[in-house]
């Protein structure tokens, strides 16, 4: 079966994701990213049971720019509720069948204006945090590329223990710089342990 | 010199004690045990707690029958009548309602102010929070006699009925921020239990748990600990708590509009919001501590939920109930101060008419009994605080019946006056909610990681790195 797919070309004769190797310490991981970045590897990444935030300069890891997001959807979601209150209360007839605007037929409850900031507020409110929530929360997941069923790491022998208590440097073969033999003795020398060339 | 160092640590200690206890604690040890709670096979769950979701499962179908039977037969199945139009249902509902808000105080607000003490307390909490907040919205849904219809309440193109929301009311501001607040609410516990189901699926794959590997697979949504994201997952978790923080100041403003809004003596004042949310926070706080005690001794969590944490707890809940008690005094000082005779009624009538015992009933619990927490002995004592909680929570639900109730029960009109009698069916309608809340939260606690593993492990990592330089920082 994957002779055959490596004839038609939908799979590389033994691809490679890159090199892995295990620090016990947190600290121990931001050491050796530090050294293999110094080395000129680029494509690097790390896997750990909670965020250590020097890893992210030890690796180059760019800040995220998930608050862009929230803030134009959240933003979206402020005109959205302002619209819909102003446009049910005092906005036209019949823009669309269903969509029946009551400017016409303007009802006075306790004398109050059929449309104002003042009593728009709350919803207004509301309808800013709960677009802004659905931003951070689809935002997230769309950025990190999940949900996604198959990761090249899970070839790992040791990639389980990284939501546990162990701390994974990955060197990635896309990276210019790869060499299988060479980086995976490079992480050895750093201290890793069960430093594996991974099948991608 | 080494007897320096030691007395140095111990010093340490008595002034911050350590927020995860047991000297060589691993990370290891910490997904093990909260793990291990969830992986226990279905033979060695612990007898009680079978008997335990028995009961409230009884409760719950309890609950199911009296909503079948209101809906069958119509809202006059419960007391409410005139002059008190709103009763028990509105009672449970801002008493749910307020329960919910100490989950998201604590995994929203105390995470911005860099508490780190909330880590081993806030998935509880925003489970509470969640499962408070679904008992709350059952009772406005079936006030409104028809729950089929509920779907009037949202903003959805019609045809059939060419009318809209008026949003000039405070009752649609309250669907908005009811709905938004649970929706937030569950979002955000979503996204912090998704590295602990990771965790847990790692940990079924090792022990070659199929199903366990598919379920928690699926839930982790291919969560791997990459560091890239790590960085957006601390940003979105650092946004979520961002915007729970003013929306759980919201919830309970507009709750509270509810009332402020009117022109009913005893409703119409503008201490309501401050005083709503204080008196939420207090309420949440000790349903926390009710459950927390109970499930950190049947699960044998005291290394994790320790004393201190507790004891913060007890801290909160004295200052919330301290601002509430000022909050009843301020009430009753406007009342005379503001020279209005209707208003000055109400507030007499509360105190010495009718109600008077459900009045000092929630004085003697609000006020009075948080002031055990003065005296650190109280403040750590495990059955004290247990009692307290309750009494707080009694006190709670009697503050929100004694504004509603005793506020409309005295009309304009003396002819209409009247005294609210709660009928079985509201008896045992709020007796289910508690049972609806208890069993969920039993199922929660059974099924899914009760402490949130990654962020425990976050502070244990902190913990050994200021022991190691001699010392604890002060905000690390």
């Amino acid at each position: 079966m994957s002779e055959l797919l490596e004839k038609a070309g939908l799979l590389k004769p033994h691809s490679v994701y890159g090199v892995m190797g295990t620090f016990d310490e947190p600290d121990d991981l931001v050491e050796a990213g530090k050294k293999v970045r110094a080395e000129g590897y680029t494509k690097l990444d790390a896997m750990m049971p909670f965020p250590i935030h020097h890893v992210n300069e030890a690796l180059g890891i760019r800040r995220s720019h998930l608050g862009w997001i929230v803030v134009c959807i959240g933003l979206t979601g402020t005109a959205a509720a302002l619209l819909l209150q102003w446009y049910t209360g005092a906005g036209p007839v019949d823009l669309l069948p269903g969509w029946t605007g009551l400017g016409a037929y303007p009802l006075v409850i306790g004398g109050k204006p059929t449309f104002d900031f003042t009593f728009a507020m709350p919803v207004t409110f509301e309808l800013t945090v709960l677009f802004s929530a659905f931003a951070a929360f689809f935002g997230l997941w769309a950025l990190n590329g999940l949900p996604r069923m198959y990761h090249p790491s899970m070839n790992y022998s040791q990639s389980h223990r990284a939501t546990d208590d162990k701390f994974v440097l990955v060197v990635e073969a896309d990276d210019p710089m790869f060499d299988a033999r060479k980086t995976a003795d490079l992480l050895k020398s750093l201290g890793a342990r069960d430093v594996e060339v991974v099948e991608g | 010199m080494a007897d320096l160092a030691i007395q140095r640590q111990d010093a340490m200690n008595e002034l911050q004690p350590p927020l995860v206890l047991g000297e060589h604690t691993t990370y290891h040890d910490i997904s093990k045990q909260v793990s291990e709670i969830v992986e226990a096979p279905v033979y060695k769950t612990p007898l009680k707690w079978y008997i335990a979701v028995a009961i409230t499962g009884g409760i719950t179908l309890m609950m199911v029958a009296m909503f079948t039977y209101l809906v069958a037969t119509g809202i006059g199945v419960w007391g409410n009548n005139r002059p008190v139009g709103w009763a028990w249902d509105i009672t449970n509902f801002v008493f749910w309602i307020g329960i919910g808000h100490a989950g998201t105080l604590i995994s929203a607000i105390l995470f911005l102010f860099r508490q780190r003490w909330r880590t081993a307390i806030n998935r509880s909490a925003e489970a509470m929070t969640i499962f408070a907040v679904m008992c709350a919205g059952l009772f406005p849904l079936f006030h409104t006699g028809r729950p089929w219809r509920a779907y009037w309440l949202f903003p959805i193109p019609n045809t059939d009925l060419n009318m809209w929301q008026n949003f000039r009311s405070p009752l649609i501001w309250d669907v908005f921020a009811v709905s938004t607040y649970f929706t937030v609410s569950a979002l955000f516990w979503f996204v912090g239990l998704v590295p602990d189901l990771a965790t847990l699926r790692d940990r079924a794959w090792a022990a070659g748990h199929k199903a366990k590997q598919y379920i928690f697979g699926s839930l982790s949504l291919g969560w791997r600990g990459s560091a890239r994201h790590w960085q957006h997952y601390e940003m979105a978790y650092l946004i979520l708590a961002g915007l729970s923080t003013p929306l759980v100041l919201s919830v309970h403003t507009i709750v509270s509009f509810d009332f402020a809004t009117s022109v009913l003596p005893g409703w119409h004042t503008t201490i309501f919001p401050p005083y709503f949310v204080a008196g939420a926070i207090f309420s949440g706080f000790a349903c926390v501590l009710t459950l927390l005690v109970i499930a950190r001794w049947v699960c044998n969590l005291e290394n994790i939920i320790t004393i201190k944490h507790l004891e913060n707890m007890n801290k909160i809940i004295l200052a919330t109930g301290t601002i509430v008690g000022y909050a009843y005094a301020t009430e009753f000082f406007i009342a005379w101060y503001s020279g209005n005779l209707y208003e000055r009624f109400a507030f007499v009538n509360r105190a010495f008419g009718p109600y008077w015992w459900a009045y000092w009933t929630m004085i003697t619990c609000n006020v009075i009994s948080p002031q055990f927490f003065w005296v650190k002995r109280f403040r750590t004592s495990v059955p004290l605080m247990f009692v307290l909680s309750l009494v707080v929570n009694v006190g709670m639900w009697f503050e929100r019946f004694v504004i509603i109730v005793t506020s409309l029960h005295r009309d304009f009109l003396p002819s209409s006056w009247g005294y609210f009698q709660p009928t079985w069916v509201d008896i045992c309608t709020f007796i289910g909610t508690i049972g609806f809340f208890l069993f969920l939260f039993l199922l929660f606690a059974r099924f899914l990681p009760m402490i949130a593993m990654a962020e425990v492990k976050h502070v244990l990592h902190t913990q050994h790195d200021m022991e190691a330089h001699g010392g604890r920082a002060v905000n690390p």
